[in-house]
């Protein structure tokens, strides 16, 4: 292949990634995750990560996988605030107890129910298309 | 030590640097299936402590063996060998920093990197001076460039891009969008992985034309093309990993289409199955040839796995589940790690003055069985323990908890082979790794 063709295609290829990669970064997400995080949603996003939640929770699926999936531990049936705001004070057999002042207990449920309006997760209501792609969440 | 042996430093930190996250990763195993052990190091910092130490791992050993190529083989010495150990020590430095962030539990970061931010900056500017040296380096060579030397310079590259990309969530108009920012995110983390598999693959070529000992391998029009659809799918195939996110559809197609371009891979590694088999047999006894056998067999293995997982129907099912871990430790380990090793011992053969003596050979002989055998079985657990979760979730409904209490018989198993592996690999590993020091050491 010579020279000139393969530096071409890397730069087609390079250029083409550059534009999908704005469209990423600007693509619509639902009108729930536009409004903008709560101060407080804020600073619970910043405990969450400062305390690495994520090595054992999900969003989305996407995380550790010690601990259940959090992005609708707000809206469950059998769960909600006062569920996930005891676990975050008293820890269980598998998570620690952070020992968090309540300002930090509140803004991370901040963040949970930021998180929550969000979508939907895991996926429960789908359709399968014969072209093997998915509808979620209908 | 490594003014005239810095590849040889590289890769010996990255041998440690491996056994470090094998034990670490051994600990989290078995803190995932009987919590409370050794309360001292919780999970949540053994877990960062396992991930970055074999994240250390593959960079340490594919840049070592980059920096020990150029000079030695490509003929092209390196145009500043200062930048070279500066880049050795701020690693080291930035390791340490690493670890002990962990071990004290300041976090702040995102998957794989979850160190407090600051931390990036060495990383960053370290990379930029390795990708410095490369490439002025490899612009005193001869135009018509291997494809080895092309991965080489992508990987550097796109490292950098998405690198960058992983640290947007500090910026608020990604941070406070939790869709985005997660999308965004998993963009980044699946071009890291292509862009590392750049490294390890180009040097898979590498070591394979050495062995072999032909140089026309790497300068086929085949090499060429397979390089470009890696390229295509390192840039544009990551979306399996937010299917399920509220993101715009056309995300989802675009990557699932590209995805499908991988099939051209598999058939092709089927279509030359029979003639890498006869071949294998010839060269089995040369140990690091041995390395890359298994690695072209758990590229069939992993590759068939992504591609299924990679169709939204079937992702469905998966996502988020072990299934998902088997995918990226049976990638980490079965292909990554195995063309690593490879590497390293043709490296350290190359720079020891002695060869292994017949009980070492028969140890890590021994290893390679114990090693590929316990990830078999760690692989295959992984895959049961994911379809019952996935079955678990999506179809029966249950709760995490009950699903977790299902599988935890499989995830015993699954711990278990997980030690047996650590052992296996320990006898491939140490043999080489005091090769390794005492050359260091002269």
């Amino acid at each position: 292949m010579p020279l000139i063709a393969k530096q071409i295609y890397f730069g087609f290829l390079f250029l083409t990634f550059c534009i999908y990669s704005f469209f990423v970064y600007t693509s619509d997400t639902p009108s729930d995750a536009k409004e903008l995080m709560t101060t407080d949603a804020q600073a619970g996003k910043l405990l969450f990560q400062q305390n690495n939640c994520f090595t054992c929770h999900q969003f989305y699926g996407l995380g550790g996988y010690m601990g259940p999936d959090l992005t609708n531990v707000i809206s469950s049936p059998g769960k909600g605030e006062i569920y996930a705001r005891a676990l975050i004070m008293s820890g269980t057999q598998k998570m620690p107890n952070y020992h968090l002042k309540e300002q930090e207990v509140n803004s991370i449920i901040a963040y949970l129910k930021y998180v929550d309006k969000t979508g939907v997760s895991p996926t429960m209501k789908y359709t399968i298309n014969s072209d093997g792609s998915v509808n979620y969440n209908e | 030590m490594i003014k005239k042996n810095l590849g040889l430093a590289f890769i010996s930190l990255g041998l440690i640097a491996l056994l470090g996250g094998l034990l670490f990763g051994s600990i989290a195993a078995l803190q995932f299936v009987f919590p409370g052990t050794l309360d001292s190091l919780p999970f949540y910092k053994n877990r960062p402590l396992h991930v970055s130490l074999v994240v250390a791992w593959v960079f340490l050993s594919s840049v070592g063996g980059i920096y020990y190529y150029l000079p030695k083989f490509i003929g092209a010495p390196l145009h500043s060998e200062r930048a070279g150990r500066i880049h050795f020590y701020i690693f080291i430095l930035t390791g340490i920093l690493v670890i002990f962030s962990y071990f004290f539990g300041k976090f702040g970061g995102r998957e794989y990197w979850e160190f407090p931010p600051i931390l990036a900056i060495p990383i960053f500017i370290s990379w930029i001076m390795f990708g410095w040296n490369y490439f002025k380096t490899v612009f005193t060579t001869a135009k018509n460039w291997p494809v080895y030397q092309w991965m080489w310079g992508t990987g550097i590259f796109f490292f950098l891009f998405t690198f960058t990309e992983s640290y947007l969530w500090v910026l608020p108009y990604f941070r406070n969008n939790v869709v985005r920012e997660i999308t965004v995110q998993w963009k980044a983390n699946g071009a890291l992985v292509g862009s590392w598999n750049m490294l390890i693959y180009g040097t898979a070529i590498f070591v394979m034309e050495k062995i072999k000992g032909d140089n026309s391998i790497s300068r086929t029009k085949i090499a060429f093309l397979t390089y470009l659809l890696g390229l295509t799918n390192l840039m544009f195939g990551w979306a399996h990993h937010i299917y399920n996110l509220p993101t715009e559809q056309w995300i989802r197609y675009f990557s699932y289409l590209i995805s499908m371009t991988e099939l051209i891979l598999l058939a092709k590694i089927i279509w030359n199955w029979k003639s890498t088999l006869s071949e294998s047999k010839k060269d089995f006894h040369i140990l690091s040839y041995r390395f890359l056998v298994a690695a072209d067999i758990w590229i069939f293995i992993n590759l068939t796995l992504a591609l299924l997982i990679s169709i939204p129907a079937i992702n469905l099912f998966t996502h988020g589940t072990h299934i998902t871990v088997a995918h990226a430790m049976g990638s980490m380990i079965g292909i990554n790690t195995m063309i690593l090793l490879a590497s390293c011992f043709f490296i350290i053969s190359d720079a020891a003055d002695k060869n292994y003596t017949p009980g070492e050979e028969k140890t890590i002989k021994r290893g390679y069985w114990i090693f590929n055998t316990s990830l078999l079985v760690f692989f295959v657990c992984l895959i049961i323990a994911g379809a019952e979760k996935g079955i678990g979730i999506v179809v029966e409904k249950l709760s995490f908890a009950e699903v977790m209490a299902k599988i935890n018989p499989i995830l015993i198993v699954f711990t278990f082979s997980g030690f047996v592996m650590f052992v296996g690999i320990l006898m491939v590993v140490i043999p080489p790794l005091k090769k390794a020091i005492s050359q260091l050491r002269k």
